[in-house]
């Protein structure tokens, strides 16, 4: 426990730096897979095109690959050099974006098509028709899985030592390096790691009371703060990922 | 500096090799995950250790996968290889998922079944390996399939802990040769070579077993 309260400190401005790139990152991420995703369930054949470029290709490559990628290999094809901190966020925000993307389409596709019906007999135009009828339930529907993605996110900032930013895994090294105390170091981090997953995932669950509030629907397991930290349950079609 | 196609030809070869690392430590975690994953979806019904062990699951799923490879790799006596514990945490890593999976497979299973196992007087063992488990794990099959191009996905971490796969080829030729481009964007279209088709496979399964 001293060990830690004496470096609390530096783990904490660790932590700041993994919070920081957790958090661009989604903002860059939730951009991105508003975009595509909605551009994915279009009638037309090129921006579906686009969509289901954009989604294979940088859910198919590894962010740590896509984030090396960007820090050596551009430098060396451009005069432009990207800073590491920069080079992480975008090549996280991508990766995140396109599985974020999936679940945009799918959750725009899953509402009923009565709804659909009903403003096209009202005569909404598109955009007003997505705007207000079709986003606002899909909304209620991604959330969850935008709750999973938000972890494996941040989770996936650890890559980010590895091209020298110092953020959580980083502090974590060097102290266990300077001090020997692998245990302690390391498992200072996990913990610290850990209490921010528990926070993101808190956010997003009131995120989501807000979301089906709107639309009209109870609260799955009752209100009060207890039911929040109460698991929603989990369907069979394999998490955010 | 433009893409040379002499330098591309001749650092292939390494590549390949490190692809075959790449496949092997993913199979070996991958059946690590599945098994490991039942056994931790079965014991986390038994009261008492069900709950804890949820919980160090939990803990496992919500911290990063390199720390956890770092930290073991640090901790683990000199005998040990590097690829042993780069398999090994994966598959644990992955478990934490994959027990997850199981666990909505068996909640998915209609009570019915269960009733109906208990009219026959099966015993438990008979209700589990014959009506329970086949049912739920044919459920869970694309699910248990996205885990497996996730886990194929997070394997260049290993390179961290300086396994040969396909990432410390890329980046050991790029510090060697001072070029990155050529090895990196191959890295790229190795990954894309194999998790495209995957995706449009498991796609297909999705449709097959959609219906159960």
């Amino acid at each position: 426990m001293e060990f830690f309260i004496d470096r609390f400190p530096l783990y904490l401005s660790g932590a700041g730096v993994t919070l920081t790139i957790t958090l661009i990152g989604a903002a860059l991420a939730f951009v991105l897979a508003m975009a595509v995703g909605v551009l994915g369930t279009m009638r037309n054949p090129v921006a579906r095109g686009v969509a289901t470029f954009y989604t294979e290709t940088f859910r198919g490559i590894a962010a740590l690959v896509l984030m090396y990628w960007m820090a050596f290999a551009i430098p060396q094809l451009t005069p432009y050099e990207f800073d590491p901190m920069f080079a992480a966020i975008l090549a996280l925000g991508l990766n995140i974006g396109a599985y974020g993307a999936e679940v945009v389409r799918g959750a725009v596709n899953a509402v009923p098509r009565a709804q659909i019906e009903a403003t096209i007999a009202l005569n909404m135009s598109w955009a007003r028709r997505t705007w207000s009828v079709v986003l606002p339930q899909a909304w209620a529907q991604m959330l969850p899985t935008f709750g999973n993605l938000v972890i494996e996110l941040m989770k996936a900032t650890a890559i980010v030592s590895l091209i020298g930013v110092t953020d959580l895994t980083r502090v974590a090294q060097e102290q266990r390096s300077a001090t020997g105390e692998t245990i302690l170091a390391f498992s200072s981090a996990l913990v610290m790691y850990f209490v921010i997953a528990q926070a993101l995932i808190l956010g997003v669950r009131l995120l989501e009371r807000r979301a089906n509030r709107r639309l009209g629907r109870a609260p799955e397991g009752g209100s009060g703060l207890l039911a929040l930290l109460r698991p929603p349950p989990v369907t069979a079609t394999g998490g955010g990922r | 500096m433009a893409w040379d196609w002499e330098f591309t030809g001749r650092i292939i070869p390494d590549l390949l090799s490190g692809l075959v690392v790449t496949v092997q430590a993913t199979v070996l975690g991958y059946a690590l995950a599945l098994v490991l994953g039942l056994a931790v979806a079965l014991v986390r019904r038994v009261p008492v250790v069900g709950p804890l062990l949820h919980a160090v699951m939990e803990f496992i799923r919500c911290t990063p996968l390199l720390v956890q490879l770092v930290f073991v790799f640090t901790l683990a006596p000199g005998g040990i290889s590097a690829f042993t514990i780069g398999f090994l945490v994966l598959g644990v890593h992955y478990a934490a998922y994959t027990a997850e999976v199981y666990r909505s497979g068996i909640e998915g299973v209609p009570p019915g079944q269960w009733e109906a196992s208990r009219a026959l007087s099966l015993p438990a063992h008979r209700t589990w390996g014959a009506v329970v488990l086949p049912q739920a794990v044919r459920r869970v099959i694309p699910a248990l399939g996205n885990y497996l191009i996730a886990m194929f996905k997070d394997t260049p971490l290993l390179f961290a802990i300086t396994v040969g796969e396909l990432m410390y080829q890329a980046s050991r030729i790029g510090g060697v040769y001072f070029r990155y481009l050529e090895a990196m964007t191959l890295v790229g279209l190795f990954f894309l070579l194999v998790s495209v088709p995957s995706a449009v496979l498991i796609r297909r399964l999705e449709r097959r077993y959609a219906a159960v």
